[in-house]
């Protein structure tokens, strides 16, 4: 079996068994890690996952194959997956293909046989790092190099939807998808509530926006720092303006800079299906589904028109905000789930409440 | 939401005698409950009748009432010590059961008593069949078609109607009593006709049979503010079929992916909040392995076997925060005491796969029927963690003490293929061994998986295994496949045996190729956080996070899992041993693999390695963490059967030597030793022939008592009283224990009498006496015994003490040490010496108010009796009587005599405390669970040489008010001694023979006294059987009967008292 050799940028090094597909170069990409048990396949198709090497704490990934329908996105962009181990007997009546055929297909690099409780205790001390992965015969000069170089900053732009896609259904509202790298789940969790749902590019203007008649607009998921888009941020002021808005993990974090609050790098990020939220306005505590690397900052909300409405209840970071004076909100997490649980679905709900509500204000 | 503060003081309900399907988990659920409704400042009041517990420890709980479980009982510590709540989901069944009657009387209400953590609708909701049926119908939730029934006529009605096979659970069971799977008409009228007996309200539920399913558990907590999580889901090796007690279960779930993940749990979320249970709940589903159709199949709304396992297996604390959240805390404002920095409201992410494995008691029982179904028949269970699937399974499999350190049984190495693939069909305790062999021999897994419907990827990880072994066997043990064998859990010993290299040469292999283990932690998050949770496991990788301090370090050997002759008694010793050495500020490092109990509690010592106690496994921690030394006196035989091996590696046994074990264990060496002591012991000698043993046996006379050596709790002991079954015996035993000799012993028919005692070498101080009720030749595990004696002399007395204190300084035993003995005519005979914790620590602790394991814990560390202000000799008697009474699990073992003899047989044991000896024993005999009766039939069947010594006791139950029902001769002779006796037909003669008399409840009490035999066939043991499958009380030795007679006598007239 072909090995891999996976380097940190603190010098750290790594080498395990290939799980399929052999990168011909080094594949640079920032290392980070997800505590979810169950949703390999969500996980590594899910666009905000671009440029990222993802470390899977839980050592058996692959136990039930790849199926067509639990995709977050057909194509994924992640750079790399390290796992412990990788089924080779995948068992579940969906199972398709082997992870290691799914990584083959999509040519992502994967490496099992890792301490990776040994490589997430370092990023946990160390922060999310770059890393990369080569051969193990590759020259350490060249691999030194590669970390050398500054992470791209331009992921949203690959990841999101070049035209704009529709949905068509006649019962519910309208709802346009701005497109930062959507999870498939955020678009069935919308049709399945009867939405009529229109995708649209990450750069989309507001009058494009306007033109299509919206109820109510999602600003949804996607990889990255979201000062990587500055242009989107006067979007968005707009359509806060105009329409009911919801917005999801980046969505939120550009809602968030839309109104004068500030994003930071946090040190390794959340990514798990096991982060307790605490909702103030409720009262209760969910169980969320999380995914990102940039959170809202504390102190730069006082001067804004946002509040705080949910905490985590771990390390208190900002993880839901809602506008004092117009109809827009945001999480930090993933309410449609996929993987994780569906404890906070009903927030599709109040969306389209709140929609309903405005359109009876506006007749 | 904070806590409420009008509960000042909570009572709190134990769950009682162990018994198969409510163990020692209990003790350890009950245990961390206490420490947390103390923890928030309230009172804590305690009922538990089961006197090997830690929870029943004094100083633990505010006050501690062994008594009995009763409504009684309990109505009677309410009235006396008002408390403002009860807290009965932390008691298991027995706790529930118990409030629940409470409740419905409106008992709680009348006395403003508020019931915690679960509400009588709840129960009734969640526990009885129908209530749950139409709750899940109205929550949309499936359920397999069912009926409940109260009757065998609405049984049959559905069976018609459905078709078989057909599931019958009795309500309010636990381990599902009485239940099972129905084939056909036959199997269905027995198994309807045993569950209506076993559920306390007479019902069944028959559910449509959806065998072959994937059965997947959620470990749930709600609070009030209604936050759910999901602690642990675990997936069973064995399909929907067997109860999850018997099953082999992974934790987490393996095979499914998040979208059955998240279906099945948004189902348990819904059910914990529809039945509005504030604390922990387990839920059990059934998944279709093809499509997304699942089906729920019981709810348990209260802390049980699988949330012990569940908390074990993350660290979570389930009981702990059940109880904060039933005193009114929310989960959001409980700190995990993982990590001590997040909050208990969060799920678990586990980065390693925990293997749980069931421990049968069928060494014990070999009559009995080994095939696993609805009703539960473990005792025990062994968890372990890996990395890896084959790692964790490989590890719990040697942790079971089976002699099976690997997945072969030598007993089916000879076995036809056609046979092996023949017996996979249905569940039995050895599957897993036979599903290797047939994997050995290249049977393939989808073969294997139509047969069985075990899930093909537990298949594959099993084939992975036999593969290694292939290869070890194939190309040796090479470099590459020695990292891969190690990786996957293998013992070097196993390595060895497939790749014919010694031992000596993997240990120098390895180090070459620097392959140690290392030591992961378990901390609830995956590493997301910094813990430190001193729990850890081994496994062959890159870091270990097992630091070593600079403190002076003792190892504890635990005692494994819980088994017939080796329970929770000696988890509770380990406990106290542990904290006796941090109190001496050692560090305390424990190593054991049993869930269930206190000891595996990672707050309980320093550091926890739940590892098995294979001498590989417990080698590799010990020159880890370089202790001073390692305790094993406490571990029961598992940690002495270590002792040798230790000593052989240079490792300090500390307290009694080896030596002094080998002497005491050796039979030969000991009869010297007793000997040259002019001590006097039954005759006896070793035997390793048939020819031998006849010759031998005309020195000794019959009857004999024979035994292989080195066992526990008597295991194939036997009295023989002839030639003929002295020679099966042996020819059995030379095929069973092929490397061990016989021991043979005349068999002496007198007053047994038992002592603890902890000798420092120089002083030994004996906290106290017992005495059996039952005369010699009930093993003592399955006797009554009394504290202090009630029928032994001063002479007695004295030369008890005096052999005693001579052996254990003679021995030059250090610590704990059990003696046995027998009197008779005054004189007294040593039966047994073990230089070792027993199973009457706990009972004789709490009765002599004698901390025992921790003042041993103490000489064993160096502080002399003196020093610990103690003195040589016997400590006064305490004027308190106490009766252990054991308990059984008898309607749960089919096939199995429940006649009394040399081979333990009980699951557990209460006690009976109070001022006079008949109230003590009335005490003791209604917390083991028997009814006492003050009226009705008795069943008298009994051997001719009997019949004269039990007439004047007969004479005494007549005169209580109770007649007699005998088979002619015995009649007869009651009737000539003008006793009231109807004659009843012997088995198979009449249309209506005794049997019937016992199935139809005419029957309250048998005595049936035995002379021999263990023949299924016999009469005697129909009429033992039909007893415990009818729940009807049945007394094999003359002796219990006539102290049950005393209870009875007592109840006449008496009023309870405390």
């Amino acid at each position: 079996m072909q090995k891999l050799k996976l380097t940190l940028e603190n010098g750290d090094e790594f080498i395990g068994d290939s799980i399929g597909f052999i990168p011909p170069e080094n594949i640079l990409a920032e290392l980070v890690f997800n505590t979810s048990m169950t949703g390999y396949q969500e996980i590594i198709s899910d666009p905000s996952y671009c440029d990222q090497i993802i470390v899977m704490t839980y050592p058996l990934i692959g136990n039930y194959g790849i199926t067509h329908e639990d995709y977050e996105n057909l194509t994924p962009y992640c750079s790399g997956i390290i796992v412990k181990e990788a089924s080779q007997a995948p068992s579940n009546f969906r199972s398709q293909k082997s992870l290691s055929e799914f990584l083959c297909d999509h040519k992502i690099p994967g490496i099992s046989g890792i301490d990776t409780r040994k490589l997430t205790k370092i990023i946990r001390s160390s922060g999310a790092m770059k890393a990369v992965i080569s051969h193990t015969d590759t020259n350490p000069k060249l691999i030194e190099q590669s970390l050398k170089l500054t992470l791209k900053s331009d992921q949203i732009q690959r990841v999101s939807s070049k035209t704009a896609a529709h949905f068509p259904s006649s019962k519910g509202p309208r709802v346009i998808v701005v497109d930062f790298g959507y999870k498939k789940s955020i678009l069935t969790s919308l049709l399945d509530r009867g939405c009529d749902v229109i995708i649209v590019p990450y750069d989309t203007s507001f009058e494009k926006i306007k033109s299509f008649n919206p109820d109510g607009v999602l600003l949804s998921n996607g990889p990255g720092d979201p000062k990587d888009i500055p242009n989107v941020i006067e979007v968005v002021r707009q359509i806060q303006q105009s329409y009911p808005m919801f917005a999801i993990c980046m969505g939120h974090q550009i809602f968030a800079l839309a109104n004068g609050a500030d994003t930071e790098k946090m040190k390794f990020g959340h990514r798990g299906a096991n982060h307790p939220v605490i909702d103030f306005e409720k009262d209760r505590t969910f169980i969320t589904s999380q995914n990102h690397g940039y959170a809202v900052t504390d102190e730069s909300i006082g001067s804004t028109e946002l509040a705080v409405t949910q905490r985590n209840l771990n390390d208190k970071s900002i993880e839901g905000l809602k506008h004092k004076r117009l109809n827009a909100f945001s999480v930090q997490y993933h309410p449609e789930a996929n993987p994780g649980p569906n404890d906070t679905k009903y927030l599709f709900e109040e969306f389209i409440q709140n929609i309903v509500k405005d359109k009876n204000a506006k007749r | 939401m904070p806590k409420d503060n009008s509960i000042k003081k909570v009572l709190v309900i134990g769950s009682g005698p162990i018994i198969i399907g409510q163990a020692a988990e209990f003790d350890y659920s009950g245990s961390q409950a206490i420490e947390a409704l103390k923890e928030e400042g309230v009172e804590v009041i305690l009922i538990n009748s089961n006197p090997a517990t830690f929870m029943t420890d004094k100083g633990f709980a505010d006050k501690v009432y062994m008594e009995p479980l009763t409504s009684e009982y309990i109505k009677k510590i309410i009235f006396k010590e008002r408390p403002d709540a009860v807290l009965p989901t932390l008691g298991g069944q027995t706790g529930l059961n118990l409030a629940l009657a409470l409740a419905r009387e409106g008992f709680f209400t009348k006395e403003n008593v508020r019931l915690l953590g679960v509400n009588l609708e709840t129960i009734e909701q969640a526990e009885d069949r129908e209530q749950f049926k139409q709750l899940m119908i109205k929550l949309g939730e499936p359920v397999p078609d069912s009926q409940t029934v109260n009757n065998i006529s609405e049984a049959l009605e559905f069976s018609k109607k459905i078709g078989y096979p057909l599931i019958i659970r009795p309500a309010f069971t636990l381990g599902g009593t009485g239940g099972g799977i129905a084939n056909n008409d036959d199997e269905y009228m027995n198994i309807v006709d045993s569950g209506l007996k076993n559920s306390p309200i007479n019902q069944c539920l028959i559910e449509r049979s959806i065998a072959g399913f994937k059965e997947v558990e959620y470990e749930i907590v709600r609070d009030a503010k209604d936050n759910c999580i999901v602690v642990c889901n675990m997936e069973n090796f064995d399909p929907v079929g067997v109860h999850t007690g018997d099953s082999i279960v992974v934790a987490p779930s393996q095979t499914l992916s998040d979208k059955e993940y998240q279906m099945l749990r948004d189902c348990s979320v819904k059910l914990i909040r529809a039945l509005k249970i504030e604390g922990g709940c387990n839920v059990q589903l059934a998944l279709d392995p093809d499509s997304f159709n699942y089906y729920v199949i019981e709810v348990n709304p209260r802390v049980s076997r699988s949330s012990a396992l569940a908390s074990k297996a993350t660290g979570y604390p389930i009981a702990k925060v059940a109880t904060k959240i039933a005193l009114g805390l929310s989960m959001d404002e409980i700190i995990n005491p993982v990590t001590k920095k997040t909050y208990a409201c969060f799920e678990p992410s586990l980065d390693y796969i925990v293997t749980k494995i069931p421990r049968w008691p069928f060494d014990k029982f070999q009559s009995a029927d080994r095939s696993l179904g609805t009703q539960m028949k473990a005792t025990g269970e062994v968890m372990a963690i890996g990395r890896n699937f084959e790692e964790s399974i490989l590890k719990a499999v040697r942790s079971l003490e089976i002699k099976r350190h690997y997945l072969q049984a030598q007993k089916f190495d000879d076995c036809s293929t056609d046979f092996l693939l023949n017996k996979i069909s249905k569940a039995c305790d050895e599957r897993l061994f036979i599903l290797s062999e047939l994997l050995r021999r290249d049977i393939t897994i989808s073969k294997i998986h139509d047969i069985t419907k075990i899930d093909l990827w537990f298949l594959d990880k099993l084939y992975n295994i036999i593969n290694i072994e292939k290869e070890l066997t194939k190309s040796g043990c090479t470099d590459e496949i020695l990292t891969k064998a190690k990786k996957i859990g293998f013992l070097d010993e196993t390595i060895s045996k497939y790749s014919s290299k010694s031992q000596n040469e993997i240990v120098k292999q390895r180090e070459s190729l620097n392959l140690k283990p290392v030591y992961k932690m378990v901390d609830t998050c995956a590493a997301e956080f910094e813990s430190s949770t001193p729990y850890y496991y081994s496994t062959y990788e890159d870091e270990n996070e097992a630091i070593c301090s600079a403190k002076k370090k003792v190892i504890v050997l635990g005692s494994g899992p819980i088994r017939i002759g080796q329970g929770v008694e000696f988890d509770y010793s380990t406990v106290h041993a542990i904290k006796a050495l941090q109190a001496m500020d050692y560090e305390a490092i424990v190593i054991n693999n049993n869930p269930e109990t206190v000891s595996t509690d990672f707050s309980t010592s320093d550091k926890l390695y739940f590892e098995p106690l294979h001498i590989e496994d417990v080698m590799n921690i010990i020159e880890l963490e370089k202790p001073i030394g390692v305790i094993a006196q406490f571990g029961g035989q598992t940690a002495i059967n270590l002792v040798d091996k230790l000593s052989e590696r240079g490792i300090k046994i500390l307290g009694t030597s080896k030596e002094s074990i080998d002497l005491a264990e050796d039979r030969d060496k000991f009869e010297n030793f007793l000997r040259d002591l002019d001590i006097a012991q039954p005759l006896g000698t070793i035997v390793s022939s048939v020819d031998d043993a006849i010759t031998k046996a005309k020195n000794l006379e019959y009857p004999l008592m024979l035994r292989p050596s080195y066992v526990i709790g008597g295991q194939a002991m036997e009295i023989v009283y002839s030639d003929v079954e002295l020679k099966k015996y042996i020819e059995n035993a030379i095929n069973v224990w092929p490397d061990q000799p016989v021991l043979m012993d005349r068999y002496m028919i007198g007053q047994e009498v038992e002592v603890d005692a902890i000798s420092d070498g120089e002083n030994v101080f004996i906290p106290g006496i017992m005495e059996h009720i039952e005369r010699a030749g009930v093993h003592s595990g399955d006797s009554f015994a009394v504290y202090p004696p009630q029928n032994i002399s001063v002479n007695v007395q004295k030369q008890l003490i005096q052999i005693t204190t001579t052996i254990a300084q003679k021995l030059n035993n250090i610590g704990l040490i059990n003696l046995q003995f027998v009197v008779k005519k005054e004189k007294v005979y040593v039966l047994e010496v073990n230089p070792r914790s027993s199973r009457t620590i706990p009972f004789l602790s709490k009765v002599t108010d004698t901390p025992m394991a921790q003042i041993a814990t103490r000489a064993i560390m160096g502080e002399s009796i003196i020093q610990q202000g103690l003195f040589h000799g016997l400590k006064p008697e305490i004027d308190t009587i106490a009766v252990k009474a054991p308990v059984f699990s008898f309607s749960k073992l089919k096939d199995v005599d429940t006649a009394l003899g040399p081979e333990m047989k009980s699951t557990g044991e209460a006690i009976g405390r109070d001022k006079t000896m008949q109230k003590a024993l009335d005490k003791a005999f209604k917390a083991a669970g028997i009814n006492v009766p003050t009226s009705g039939s008795i069943l008298v069947t009994l051997a001719d040489k009997h019949k004269e010594e039990t007439l004047p006791m007969l004479q005494r139950f007549a005169a209580c008010g109770f007649k007699f029902l005998a088979t002619t001769g015995t009649a007869k002779y009651l009737q000539e001694n003008n006793l009231y006796a109807s004659e009843v037909a012997k088995i198979g003669r009449a249309q209506f023979d005794l049997l019937d008399e016992i199935k139809s409840s005419n029957v309250d009490l048998i005595i049936n006294s035995i002379t021999k035999g263990k023949n299924v066939e016999s009469d005697g043991f129909k009429i033992r059987r039909a007893a415990a499958e009818n729940g009807i009380i049945c007394l094999t030795s003359l002796d219990t009967a006539n102290a049950l007679l005393e209870a009875i006598e007592l109840n006449s007239s008496q009023v309870l008292s405390l």
